[in-house]
């Protein structure tokens, strides 16, 4: 595979919302190219009869009775947000004024 | 005193856990500033709840751990104590529970004094990429301690506290284990809860104990382990019994000396593992070589699962409902200001190579290729272990390194975790357990591998080891 290119990682910072300045977008795509190349020995390999494995054990669905319980403190989880208005999670303004 | 001896002593009534927990804060005050290793320390509740174990024991309660001090990797959550994960994100937030290792070590009459400084989001080999500085290997502080959980192993190392839990993604508590000289324990996936366990790579991650004997770390193991309904993962079973099998020998044992877990190793890392390999033939075991040589697909394949996994983990910390937000004029600039200012580089290098390796593209050539391999490296392990009981190789391929010889190299600090890796996307079981010294009288490990829930055999495979070495 082609050599990973700034244009790239730029890209998957933006996705992974992390801003990057010029000198940490050469760096990173370096670091991130070297380990890319490292990882080609992967590549290589003819899998296609092989089942992905995503969990060691296999992953069941675990569902419990539909009963009320006792659930985490509304303060007290309230309490370690960042901002907090009428009981809820506060947040800067989502969508745009009106034109 | 080790843990055993204390909480005999703290059940006898010869001495309580309060004085215990005094002894314990002043061996910290001692070394902590030096060394970096707690970077949050609650003496007054530590003395609190010592308290509270020694009316328990008054009141005729048998715990297991009565007034054992502990350190806690702070990944592990303890209701209303700051946990950050070893980052900036996190700093100042005050989980609204507790993690249930932290429930069930208290239960057993163990006595937390702290969270223990580790890897940001337990993403490092060294403890170099906290936010909150590097913590220094007791047994000489030019050098790191390892890592991810190396302020655990620092903690038992340096006489702070007998026992600690960290826990292992690609090898963070082994191989802090061997570059501070302690037996750490990788148990089997699902194995303990990791419910209140800051997730880094989920179908990775298990939390498992330091110590400085075999014998001290099945009694945490023992008191960690068994089902949790708040942990999707955990194992259906009871916690396993292993202080009872801890002498039973490996004779009529099968041992597999495996060539991919010592390759490219320090010739005295090798030398150490083939006397592990002939001290377990003298004990009636019998030793063979073995080639396992899909082992050498793990790194590539665990740093495209891991990072992947935790590109989406880490998702969450977006500056909404808890730790730092840095404010922006709207929601997304908030949240890419609040992450690139809450995570360090390690953590941004494997979210990005994790959004990467999941990106429309090459998801099939990297994530999925990956899960594939981990298919095949679970059948290769299987195929092993219907030859032999136990793998024997090197835990890390080195003695403890100096501060900052790979901090600018991160393929480099990758490749420390070369042979305890396999064990994590196998989802089974390791024990790294110290056998000889090399470079500088430095300790070095080795490791046994065993299938899932194989713990009670590799102890007592490591109880051996321990013997040997005259402990």
């Amino acid at each position: 595979m082609a050599r990973l290119s700034r244009e790239e990682v730029a890209k998957v910072a933006r996705l992974a919302r992390i801003a990057l300045d010029e000198v940490e977008l050469e760096r990173f795509t370096d670091q991130l190219a070297q380990v890319l190349e490292h990882v080609a020995d992967l590549e290589a390999l003819d899998l296609a009869d092989v089942a992905p494995t995503a969990h060691p054990h296999g992953l069941a669905n675990v569902v419990r009775d539909d009963e009320v319980r006792a659930s985490l403190d509304r303060a007290e989880v309230l309490a370690q947000a960042p901002d907090v208005a009428e009981d809820r999670f506060a947040v800067p303004r989502i969508i745009g004024e009106a034109p | 005193m080790n843990a055993l001896e204390v909480a005999a002593s703290v059940r006898a009534g010869a001495t309580s856990a309060v004085e215990v927990v005094a002894e314990s804060l002043e061996r910290v005050a001692a070394r902590n500033e030096e060394l970096n290793v707690f970077i949050h320390l609650d003496a007054e509740g530590a003395l609190a709840a010592a308290a509270r174990v020694d009316e328990r024991v008054a009141a005729g309660e048998a715990l297991p751990l009565a007034g054992v001090p502990v350190a806690l990797k702070d990944n592990l959550c303890v209701r209303g104590q700051p946990t950050t994960a070893g980052s900036r994100i996190l700093a100042g937030w005050r989980p609204p529970y507790d993690a249930t290792v932290v429930e069930r070590l208290a239960a057993a009459g163990a006595v937390a004094l702290g969270k223990a400084n580790m890897d940001e989001f337990a993403m490092g080999s060294s403890t170099e990429t906290s936010a909150y500085g590097p913590t220094r290997n007791p047994l000489d502080p030019t050098r790191v301690p390892g890592g991810s959980s190396g302020g655990s192993a620092a903690a038992v190392a340096a006489g702070m506290v007998p026992v600690a839990l960290g826990s292992d993604t690609g090898g963070s508590i082994r191989q802090p284990a061997a570059l501070c000289g302690l037996v750490g324990v990788k148990p089997t996936y699902g194995l303990v809860s990791r419910y209140g366990l800051i997730a880094f790579a989920s179908s990775l991650d298990q939390i498992g104990p330091f110590a400085a004997t075999v014998a001290e770390a099945a009694l945490v193991l023992e008191v960690i382990a068994g089902h949790d309904p708040l942990d999707t993962t955990s194992l259906p079973e009871a916690a396993p019994e292993l202080s009872s099998h801890l002498d039973d020998g490996v004779a009529g044992r099968r041992v597999g000396l495996c060539r991919e877990l010592v390759e490219g190793a320090d010739p005295e890392v090798v030398a150490s593992v083939h006397r592990a390999a002939e001290v377990l033939a003298g004990a009636g075991a019998t030793v063979e070589e073995v080639s396992i040589p899909e082992l050498r697909l793990g790194l590539s394949a665990y740093y495209l699962i891991a990072p992947a996994e935790a590109s989406s983990n880490l998702a969450r910390y977006d500056g909404v409902r808890y730790g730092l937000r840095v404010d922006g004029p709207d929601v997304e600039a908030m949240n890419v200001a609040t992450r690139t200012v809450g995570f360090g580089d390690e953590v941004k290098r494997r979210v990005m190579l994790g959004t990467y390796a999941l990106s429309a593209g090459y998801y099939d050539a990297y994530y999925g290729q990956a899960l594939k391999v981990r298919t095949r490296m679970i059948e290769a392990f299987a195929r092993a272990y219907a030859r032999v009981d136990t793998l024997l190789g090197a835990t890390a391929p080195s003695v403890a390194f100096a501060l900052g010889a790979k901090t600018q190299d991160p393929l480099a600090m990758y490749l420390s975790d070369v042979f305890t890796i396999p064990t994590n996307l196998a989802g089974e079981a390791a024990v790294s357990v110290p056998f000889g010294a090399g470079e500088a009288g430095l300790p070095i490990g080795v490791q046994l591998l065993g299938p899932a829930r194989s713990e009670a055999r590799l102890l007592g495979a490591a109880r051996v080891l321990e013997a040997g070495e005259g402990r």
